[in-house]
């Protein structure tokens, strides 16, 4: 032991007059190349998730020009690719992004409102928390054998389109809840005092004033949510959305489709005509979610003040 | 209207309580009829076929495998992002380099698989002319790219946190930038680069459309990334599109993989949350 240790300061001395040494001549020249070099490397790393990206999207566009036409958005899929569209899967994602909007906002936002504005610092706030941070993290799958126990078995919705919406609410609540948050934290303290000291109830003080000023916020938040649920897959798949859907979407109890799962099973397909349709649905699904991303930015720069 | 509020908060509470309902009873019926035996000391996954056999290990060796190759690309590119973002960039050059980094998170996974499949399948199998046109390695590429931007983000935003004296003391002592950067902002930020990485591989184990499409639908221990190979989640997409009927034990499997995978996850998270608050707690 006294040994190791004794011999461990000499170790430790000698490597102190190399230090010493090379204090003496710091070679920095050739410190700052190595830094240079690294700074280009580490560049390189963002350009090359960028170059990916562009690649992505210039192949996705070459492959799926060509069946851009508008039988794309008014024929029903099909067995031949010519005449396969995406009539129903629009339907079907316009419809849901719609549902689950109108059922997962009051919910989220709600949430939001009392975790940020009314809940008391105890215990069950901070279990509640913990709670949605981890749900966040679930894989979205998971929610999909949420979805089929509870609500296309449990409450016998069937594979229909209600199912599909509920399914996705508790899938984007996670996100309504953090960016409502965040929103109103945005909002200052000094609004809150102000309403409070005129004699506004603590219900009234966020309704009229706090909601009116991190609206923007909370809108901004919400169109990503929902984007977020455009493209969602997995979940859908698991409650057992279907592909071959040949009519028009009546009601929340029908059974339904999504562009992402009518994209998946044309990209499932071995003939290679099915895959550039499943070019073109991608084209398609991208536009709508890039018309949503610009929307929202539009929302934020124009609603979201700055204190 | 307080009350009403809470109400609205407790849903995301019951949303846990109903996947672990849910998970929990389905996977008490699945081992009503297997043992934990047959499920954790088999080598082989076959509950489709006619002769049934349920060791779990082939999927996670797959959820595995594909998870560890996203990383190698995910986690380097990741953090060198991070640190050119946080500590070299100016103001403009972010502005420009941001937003496509949040575009890249923003491309549906069921994109990134179909990328996978029809450009960077091709490519491998020119490189490696032994590649199956399934295989986990063109998954693993393209899951990396997707989780790129999240690494990068959750990095940047631990550097960021670490405050500038200590950058100062480093130059004051005659460091040099990338010095700075790597000696000094990296390792005091490594508790928070640490939580990111962990969060990062949560989300390689759960991602389901790019290995559903690309890596394949065969259940097996390997670890050559060009083979094919099937993950946890995709055998819950495998079951699902086919009709399997309720109360059957195919379907209860999808349940019992489904916990497992919960698990993991979950396991994960609570991990990568646990160090992000260790690392909140030394520099606010």
């Amino acid at each position: 032991m006294t040994t190791d240790h004794r011999r461990q300061t000499t170790d430790h001395g000698r490597r102190t007059t190399q230090y010493g040494a090379q204090m003496l001549e710091p070679n920095l020249p050739r410190r700052k190349a190595i830094g240079v070099v690294w700074e280009g490397v580490a560049l390189l790393a963002i350009l090359l998730g960028i170059a990916m990206l562009l690649t992505l999207l210039v192949k996705v566009f070459l492959d799926g020009l060509p069946y851009l036409r508008p039988q794309l958005f008014t024929e029903f899929p099909s067995r031949f690719p010519d005449k396969a569209g995406l009539r129903s899967a629009l339907q079907g994602s316009i419809w849901l992004m719609v549902m689950t909007a109108l059922l997962s906002f009051p919910l989220g936002v709600g949430a939001g409102i009392y975790l940020e504005e009314f809940a008391p610092k105890n215990a069950l706030t901070r279990f509640i928390e913990i709670n949605v941070a981890n749900l966040a993290g679930v894989p979205s799958i998971i929610y999909g054998l949420l979805g089929l126990g509870l609500f296309v078995r449990g409450l016998g919705l069937g594979r229909s389109l209600l199912a599909g919406v509920l399914t996705m609410t508790l899938v984007i609540l996670p996100i309504i809840i953090v960016s409502t948050r965040e929103a109103l934290r945005a909002v200052p303290a000094s609004i809150r005092e102000a309403a409070l000291a005129l004699g506004a109830s603590r219900w009234e003080m966020v309704r009229d004033h706090v909601l009116v000023y991190s609206m923007g916020g909370i809108l901004t938040g919400m169109i990503l949510a929902l984007s977020r649920a455009i493209g969602e897959t997995a979940p859908l798949i698991t409650i057992g959305a279907l592909t071959y859907i040949a009519f028009d979407l009546r009601g929340p109890l029908d059974i339904f489709t999504v562009l992402p799962i009518q994209i998946f099973n044309w990209v499932s397909m071995p003939q290679a005509a099915f895959q550039r349709l499943a070019a073109a649905g991608i084209i398609v699904l991208l536009a709508l979610l890039l018309t949503m991303n610009a929307l929202a930015i539009w929302l934020r720069n124009r609603l979201q003040k700055r204190w | 209207m307080k009350a009403i509020l809470l109400l609205l908060a407790l849903v995301s509470v019951l949303t846990t309580l109903g996947i672990i309902y849910v998970l929990f009873q389905e996977t008490v019926l699945f081992f009503r009829q297997v043992s934990f035996a047959q499920f954790f000391l088999d080598t082989r996954w076959t509950p489709l076929f006619l002769s049934k056999r349920f060791g779990i290990w082939p999927l996670v060796n797959g959820t595995v495998l594909v998870a560890t190759g996203a990383m190698m690309v995910a986690l380097p590119l990741g953090l060198l992002a991070a640190i050119f973002m946080s500590e070299f960039a100016n103001e403009r050059v972010r502005r420009i380099l941001k937003p496509f980094l949040e575009v890249l998170a923003g491309v549906p996974t069921v994109v990134y698989g179909y990328f996978a499949l029809t450009f960077i399948t091709p490519i491998l199998r020119a490189i490696f002319p032994q590649t199956q046109i399934f295989n986990a390695a063109s998954a693993a590429i393209a899951m990396g790219f997707m989780i790129l931007p999240m690494v990068a983000s959750l990095s940047e935003d631990a550097l960021y946190a670490v405050p500038n004296s200590l950058r100062e003391a480093a130059y004051a002592l005659g460091a040099t930038r990338w010095e700075v950067a790597t000696q000094v902002v990296v390792p005091a930020a490594l508790s928070g680069i640490a939580a990111a990485f962990i969060l990062a591989i949560s989300r390689a184990v759960g991602e389901t459309m790019i290995v559903a499409i690309a890596a394949g639908q065969q259940p097996k221990l390997t670890l050559n990334p060009l083979e094919s190979i099937e993950t946890m989640t995709a055998y819950i997409v495998q079951v699902s599109l086919g009709d399997t009927p309720h109360g059957t034990l195919e379907y209860q499997t999808i349940f019992a993989v489904g916990m497992m995978l919960f698990l993991m996850t979950l396991g994960m998270n609570v991990a990568s949350h646990l160090l992000a608050r260790r690392f909140r707690e030394v520099y606010e």
